[in-house]
C-alpha cells in the first residue's frame, strides 16, 4: 500500500512531523513503513517564472533568449524548449539549484546541479524545466507537453516567484506501508490516516459527504437481484445521467499521481480515488448496454466464456461469481468488468456499482482465472459491507462536485444481513495481566478511543466499528492498548513459575556424537535439499521395482528436479562431491544429517515416516577401510563397538559389487558402506574413486547407549603369540577372528591382524595373514601351559577352516 | 745421610704431589670434552696413574712419615676429584647447551594438521541458539517436516482458504498434507500432549515455494519457541528475547519491538536488534537503518489454546520464530544463501 503524505494530511490537517518522524512513529504503532521517498529530494531552488520577452539566439536556429520574471527579479535564460513563448508561466531552476534528471526522463542519483553559464556565447541564469526534469512524467501530469517545458495553466493560480515544487504538488513524500492481513481497513487512505491521527495525537477528520441525487428514482432506470447472496453480502448501485467526460481537477490528479495512479478522466479518476480513499473498489457500466436494464448477481455457468474490458477472454465455471444483465455476463464480480458494458467517451448514462463480495471467493476466482486486479486485491482481503454505501455516497458527491454528471435519486441496496459492530467485554485487569503492565482503566480507554473503539458504560463493553474486523476478544483489545501505550514502554521481565529442565533428546545427543566423530575424521558438514528429481533412482541404478522408488510427490513442485521427497540420502552427498570435484577441490570429505521420507502407502494417507540418515562421502585420500574406520569410531562413541557385523554380499546397485558392506546389528540392517559403483561415479562426474556410508539413525537408537562400566586395569602380565598363516582367499577376516576368539576362551584378551599379503610367495587362491594374539588373566600370572592349551584349540579351529600355519 | 735422604724424599714427594695437582687442575680446566676429562682422570687417579705411581715411592718414606704422606696424597686426591666433578658438571652443561642449540627448529614452518572437518554455519548458529535456551530451561523438541495441513495452518488459527496460506507459498502433497511452511506446528503438537508448563524450542527444516536466489531458498530452517504457564506476560516475552539477542549478538545489543500480526499470536510483534556492525548508527549492513529485523513473536492466541485443549483463562504463553539462516547469514556476513546448500569445501572450511 502506497500513499502520499499530503493525502494523509487531508484527513489529519494538524499532522506536523518530518517524514522520518512520521515513518518511525507509524512503524512503532503497528503500521509498518517499508520505505519512503521524498519526491523533491533532488529538487532545489525552483520557482515559477513568467517569460516577459523572447528573442531568437543570434548563433542558433533552435535556441531562444528569454527574459524571465522570477518574482523579485528578472533573469535571462537561454532555452531550446520548442513551447517557450512570451507570457507563459513555467518552473525555473535558478543557478545553484538542482533538478532530478534530464528531459529524456533519465534520473540522476543526487540530482543535477544547474549553474549560470553561457549557451553559444549568451549568458543564461538558470533553466526552464520539463516535468521529466522535475522527476515525474506525463503519465502523472497528462497536461504536460510531450516535448518541452511544463506550462502552468490559469487555474493553477500561480504567479512569478512562487515555489514551483509546491505548485506542482512535488513537495510530497511517497510512503510505502506493509499492511498486515488483519487490518483490512488500512488498505485505504482513510484507514492509514486514522492510524496516523491516533499515533501522533491529532484529530482525524473524515471527508464530509453530502446527500446527492435528483428528484428521479433509480427504479425507473434499473433493477437488480442478488441470487448468490452467500458470495455477495451487499450490492449497491446508483445511476448517473448526462455524463460529461473530462479531466478531473488537478488536486485529484495530484493525489492519484502521488500514489502512482495515472489520471485518466473524471469518472475513472473518481472510482480510483474512492477506491484508494475508502478502500472500496467500484465499477461503472454503460446503462445503455445493460440488457433489460436489470443486473443479476449470480455464479457463472460452467464453460461460459467472458471477455473483460481489457479485451482478454476467460472461460468460467460455476464457482466464479458474475454480474449479469437479462441476457449475458457483464462483469467478473470483484475482479473486472466486461468489454460489453464498459464506459466509453460516448457514454450517456452509467451505473455505479459498489458491492461487497466474499473475499475468499474473489481470491480463489482471480487465482483460478489467473487475473488479479487492483479491485480483486482489495476485495480478496474481505471488506466491510457497511463501507460499500459510504464509498458510493462519496463517489456520487464527487460526480456532482465536478459536474461530471447528474446523479439520479435513490440507491439500489440489497443487503439482507446487516453487519453489526462487535462487542467485547472491557477487562482492564486481564489486559494488564497479559501485557505485564499496570495501565489504569481510564488510560486504557483513552488509547482505545483514539482508534474509534468506543466504550459502552451500560454494558461495560468495547464496541468495535465494523471496519475493525480484527477485534473479537480481549487479547485483540489488549493489542490496541499496547500499541498506543507503546510496545517499547512495556516492562522487561523473565518468566516466573515452575522451573523446567532444559535438555536435548537422546536422538539429538547421538546426532551430536555423529557430527563430532565425522568432523574429527576430517568430514565437513553439508546440507542438502529434501526434495529431488525422480531421475535420481535411475542414476543410482535402482531396479525398476525397488521399493525406494516409491516416493512422496509434491503436487506443486518448483520443477521436475525438485518434485519428490527423497527416499534415500545418497544423491545429496554425491551431488555435493561432484560439485567439489568439478571445482577442482582435492580430497573432499563431506557428511550430512538429514531426513528421508518413506511413505507407508501411496498415494499418501498419513504422514510419511521421516528417518534421520547419517551420510558420509569422500573422494581422494583414503579407501574403504578409512570409511569403515570412521563408522567404527562412531560406533565406539555410542556403545556399539565390536558388536556389529559387516556383510559383503553385493546388494546395493550403486555400490561396487566387490567393495560394499551391509552393517548389521542382531539381524537389523543399520546401514551400509562401500565404494561408489564406477558407473554411478561417472554419471555424477566424480573422476576419483569415491566412498560413501549411510547409517540409519533410528535403527542405531535401538542399540546405542552412553552407559559405560569401568573394568579394572590388568594387574597381571600378558603373553603374546604371533600367528602367521596361509588362508584360502575367500575366507573373510571376520570368520578367522571369530574362530580365534571362540577358541581362545576367557584368557584371550585381543586379536589383531598385523599383516595381510597376496602375491608372489603365496599360492594362487590363497592369502598370507598374520595375527598378534594377547593372552592375559585377570586372576593370576598365566603359565605356559595355559597359553599352550588355548593356542592348541585355536590352531585346531583354524585348520578346520583349511588354514595352514606358515613355517 | 739417611735423614737427609729421607728428608729429601719427603720434600720430593710434596713437590711431586703439588706438581701433579697443579697439572691435573690445569689440564682439567683445559678439557673440552667428557672424553678428555676422563683421560685426565685415568692419567692421574687411574690404576697406573700418577698418584698410584707416587704411592709406590711410599716405601722409601720413613714409617713415621708415612701417615703424613698418605694424608697429603688423600688431600691431593680430594682436591682433584672435586675439581673433576666440577669440570664434569660444567662440560655436561656445555654439551646440553650445544645440543639444544643444534636442535633449534624453524617454528614458522607449516604445521602438520589432523585435517579436522568443519561444522556447517547453520549448525553452529543453531547450537548457539540451543545452548542459550537450554540454559534457560527449554527443552529442544522436533516435529515432522511433512505435516498435516491441519497442524501447519488450522490449529494455528489459519482456517482453510485463509489468505495467509497463499502468502506462505506452500508446497502441497495433497489437500491434507503439506511440507511445513513453519516450525510453528510443533507448538500445537507439544500443547496437545497436555504436559504443562511448557518451555520448548523446536528447530527444523521448513519449506516455501520460492525459487532459489541469493536471498531465497525453497528449504530453510526456523527455530520455534514456546512458553506456556500461568501468568506469562508480554513483558516476559520481551525480557526473554532481549536476553537471547544479547547472548547471540553481544551484550551491547538493543532491541525494539514493533506491533505486527500473526494469526496464532495476539498481541503480536516483530523484534529488531540494533545493528551489531555499526551499533545502530546505520551502515551498509543494516541498509542505513541501524536496526535489523530478526524475529516474529507474540502472546499465544487464546483460540490456539482452545484448539489444543488448554484453558486460556488459566494459562497464557508466548511464542516466537527465528529464521536460522537469517542469523547465520548476518553473523557470518554470508551474502548469498545458495552457498549454504552447495557444500563447496572452500566455503565450509571457513567455519
Amino acid at each position: 500500500m502506497n500513499t502520499s503524505l499530503s493525502w494523509i494530511k487531508r484527513y489529519v490537517p494538524d499532522l506536523d512531523v518530518t517524514p522520518q518522524a512520521y515513518c518511525d512513529g507509524m512503524t512503532l504503532s503497528g503500521t509498518k513503513v517499508e520505505n519512503f521517498r521524498k519526491l523533491d529530494a533532488d529538487l532545489e531552488k525552483i520557482v515559477v517564472g513568467r517569460v516577459l520577452e523572447q528573442v531568437p539566439h543570434p548563433d542558433s536556429d533552435h535556441l531562444v533568449i528569454c527574459q524571465v520574471d522570477i518574482g523579485n527579479d528578472t533573469v535571462q535564460i537561454v532555452t531550446g524548449a520548442p513551447n517557450s513563448a512570451v507570457g507563459i508561466l513555467t518552473p525555473v531552476v535558478l543557478p545553484g539549484g538542482r533538478v532530478a534528471g534530464g528531459h529524456d526522463g533519465k534520473m540522476t542519483a543526487g540530482g543535477i546541479e544547474i549553474k549560470a553559464g553561457k549557451l553559444r556565447g549568451v549568458d543564461s541564469y538558470g533553466m526552464m524545466c520539463s516535468i521529466e526534469e522535475l522527476g515525474s512524467s506525463r503519465e502523472f501530469y497528462p497536461e504536460a507537453p510531450e516535448n518541452g517545458i511544463y506550462i502552468f495553466s490559469d487555474e493553477d493560480g500561480v504567479k512569478p516567484g512562487d515555489d514551483a515544487i509546491h505548485a506542482l504538488g512535488l513537495d510530497d513524500v511517497d510512503v510505502e506501508y506493509e499492511i498486515t492481513s488483519n487490518r483490512v481497513d488500512c488498505y485505504s487512505v482513510i484507514g492509514i490516516a486514522r492510524e496516523a491521527a491516533a499515533t501522533f495525537g491529532k484529530s482525524f477528520q473524515a471527508p464530509e459527504v453530502t446527500e446527492t441525487g435528483n428528484k428521479e428514482d433509480i427504479s425507473s432506470y434499473l433493477s437488480a437481484e442478488v441470487i448468490d447472496t452467500d458470495l455477495c453480502p451487499r450490492f449497491t448501485a446508483r445511476v448517473i445521467k448526462n455524463i460529461k467526460i473530462g479531466p478531473s481537477p488537478k488536486w485529484m490528479q495530484r493525489c492519484l499521481a502521488s500514489s502512482g495512479i495515472r489520471p485518466i478522466n473524471n469518472v475513472v479518476d473518481i472510482t480510483n480515488y474512492v477506491m484508494e480513499e475508502y478502500g472500496q473498489p467500484m465499477h461503472a457500466y454503460d446503462l445503455d448496454t445493460i440488457a433489460g436494464h436489470k443486473i443479476i448477481v449470480k455464479r457463472a455457468e460452467n464453460g461460459e466464456k467472458f471477455t473483460t474490458l481489457d479485451g482478454k477472454e476467460y472461460t468460467l465455471d460455476n464457482t466464479i461469481l458474475t454480474i449479469r444483465d437479462a441476457e449475458k455476463g457483464i462483469g467478473l464480480a470483484g475482479i473486472m468488468g466486461g468489454e460489453n458494458t464498459m464506459i466509453t467517451d460516448q457514454v450517456q448514462t452509467m451505473v455505479f456499482e459498489s458491492a461487497n463480495f466474499d473475499g475468499t471467493n474473489i481470491r480463489l476466482s482471480s487465482k483460478k482465472i489467473g487475473h488479479q486486479t487492483d479491485a480483486s486485491r482489495k476485495f480478496d482481503k474481505g471488506l466491510d459491507p457497511n463501507n460499500a454505501s459510504a464509498a458510493m455516497a462519496r463517489a456520487c458527491q464527487l460526480i456532482e462536485e465536478f459536474g461530471a454528471g447528474e446523479v439520479v435519486g435513490g440507491m439500489i441496496d440489497i443487503y439482507p444481513e446487516k453487519r453489526e459492530p462487535v462487542r467485547v467485554p472491557f477487562e482492564p485487569d486481564k489486559i494488564n495481566a497479559l501485557l505485564g503492565t499496570d495501565i489504569g482503566r481510564e488510560e486504557q480507554l483513552a488509547y482505545l478511543e483514539k482508534v474509534e473503539l468506543a466504550y459502552d458504560p451500560d454494558t461495560d463493553e468495547i464496541v468495535a466499528p465494523t471496519f475493525r474486523q480484527d477485534i473479537h476478544r480481549t487479547c485483540d483489545v489488549a493489542e490496541e492498548v499496547a500499541r498506543f501505550y507503546g510496545y517499547n514502554n512495556i516492562p522487561v521481565t523473565l518468566p516466573s513459575g515452575e522451573a523446567t529442565t532444559g535438555k536435548l533428546s537422546f536422538k539429538m545427543l547421538i546426532e551430536e556424537k555423529a557430527r563430532d566423530v565425522a568432523e574429527y575424521c576430517g568430514f565437513s558438514q553439508g546440507m542438502c535439499y529434501s526434495f529431488e528429481s525422480p531421475k535420481v533412482f535411475d542414476r543410482l541404478l535402482l531396479d525398476r521395482d525397488d521399493v525406494r522408488r516409491q516416493a512422496v510427490k509434491i503436487s506443486n513442485p518448483l520443477g521436475e528436479d525438485y518434485s519428490i521427497m527423497r527416499t534415500m540420502s545418497l544423491n545429496g552427498i554425491l551431488t555435493s562431491l561432484a560439485t567439489n570435484y568439478n571445482r577442482r577441490n582435492k580430497d573432499v570429505r563431506l557428511y550430512e544429517l538429514g531426513n528421508i521420507y518413506l511413505p507407508k502407502t501411496l498415494p499418501l494417507q498419513e504422514l510419511p515416516e521421516e528417518r534421520m540418515q547419517f551420510t558420509l562421502g569422500f573422494y581422494g585420500k583414503g579407501d574403504f577401510y578409512d570409511m569403515k574406520g570412521v563408522i567404527e569410531e562412531f560406533f565406539g562413541k555410542i556403545g556399539l563397538q565390536g558388536i556389529v557385523d559387516y556383510d559383503g554380499a553385493p546388494v546395493q546397485p550403486y555400490l561396487h559389487p566387490g567393495r560394499q558392506a551391509k552393517i548389521i546389528y542382531r539381524g537389523t540392517h543399520m546401514g551400509e558402506l562401500g565404494e561408489v559403483h564406477p558407473l554411478v561415479r561417472a554419471s555424477y562426474g566424480i573422476g576419483d574413486r569415491a566412498y560413501v556410508a549411510v547409517l540409519d539413525i533410528p535403527s542405531l537408537l535401538q542399540a546405542a547407549t552412553f552407559d559405560r562400566k569401568y573394568k579394572g586395569i590388568a594387574k597381571f602380565p600378558s603373553v603374546t603369540r604371533d600367528l602367521s598363516m596361509v588362508v584360502p582367499k575367500m575366507i573373510e577376516a571376520a570368520v578367522i577372528e571369530k574362530m580365534i576368539r571362540q577358541r581362545g576362551g576367557k584368557i584371550l584378551e585381543s586379536v589383531e591382524l598385523f599383516d595381510i599379503y597376496e602375491g608372489a610367495q603365496v599360492m594362487p587362491g590363497y592369502k598370507s595373514m598374520a595375527y598378534s594374539l594377547v593372552f592375559r588373566s585377570s586372576e593370576k600370572t598365566l603359565e605356559e601351559a595355559d597359553v599352550s592349551a588355548a593356542m592348541k584349540k585355536i590352531l585346531n579351529g583354524l585348520s578346520s577352516l583349511k588354514i595352514v600355519l606358515r613355517q | 745421610m739417611e735423614i737427609e735422604r729421607k728428608g729429601k724424599t719427603m720434600s720430593d714427594i710434596r713437590e711431586r704431589l703439588e706438581r701433579i695437582r697443579q697439572q691435573a687442575v690445569q689440564h682439567m680446566d683445559e678439557a673440552r670434552t667428557a672424553e678428555s676429562l676422563n683421560e685426565i682422570r685415568v692419567a692421574v687417579l687411574g690404576k697406573k696413574g700418577e698418584l698410584k705411581d707416587l704411592m709406590k715411592g711410599l716405601k722409601d718414606v720413613t714409617p713415621e712419615d708415612r701417615p703424613r704422606v698418605g694424608q697429603m696424597v688423600n688431600e691431593a686426591r680430594d682436591v682433584i676429584e672435586a675439581k673433576l666433578e666440577e669440570v664434569r658438571a660444567r662440560l655436561e652443561q656445555e654439551k646440553m647447551a650445544r645440543d639444544l642449540e643444534n636442535e633449534k627448529i624453524d617454528v614458522t614452518l607449516p604445521a602438520r594438521k589432523a585435517d579436522l572437518g568443519h561444522r556447517h554455519p547453520n549448525q553452529i548458529a543453531l547450537e548457539e541458539v540451543e545452548r542459550i535456551f537450554v540454559g534457560m530451561g527449554y527443552e529442544v523438541v522436533e516435529g515432522p517436516e511433512v505435516e498435516y495441513d491441519e497442524y501447519n495452518f488450522t490449529k494455528l488459527n489459519i482456517p482453510p482458504d485463509h489468505p495467509a496460506k497463499d502468502e506462505q507459498d506452500t508446497f502441497y502433497i495433497n489437500k491434507d498434507i503439506v511440507l511445513r511452511t513453519q516450525t510453528s506446528p510443533v507448538q500445537a503438537r507439544v500443547m496437545e500432549t497436555g504436559k504443562l508448563p511448557i518451555r520448548m524450542i523446536a528447530p527444523g527444516r521448513v519449506f516455501r515455494a520460492d525459487e532459489v536466489d541469493a536471498t531465497h531458498s525453497p528449504s530453510f530452517h526456523q527455530i520455534e519457541g514456546l512458553v506456556v504457564d500461568k501468568n506469562i506476560t508480554l513483558a516476559d516475552l520481551k525480557g526473554t528475547l532481549e536476553e537471547f539477542a544479547k547472548e547471540i549478538f553481544g551484550p551491547e545489543t538493543k532491541t525494539k519491538f514493533r506491533p505486527h500480526h500473526f494469526p496464532f499470536t495476539e498481541p503480536s510483534a516483530e523484534m529488531d536488534v540494533s545493528c551489531f556492525k555499526c551499533g545502530g548508527e546505520g551502515c551498509r549492513f543494516c541498509k542505513g537503518e541501524g536496526w535489523i529485523e530478526i524475529l516474529g513473536c507474540g502472546m499465544v492466541h487464546p483460540h490456539v489454546f482452545e484448539m489444543c485443549g488448554i484453558d486460556p483463562e488459566e494459562y497464557t504463553g508466548f511464542a516466537f520464530g527465528v529464521g536460522l539462516e537469517r542469523i547465520a547469514l548476518l553473523k557470518y556476513e554470508i551474502d548469498d544463501m545458495r552457498l549454504l546448500y552447495e557444500n563447496d569445501i572452500r566455503f565450509l572450511k571457513q567455519f
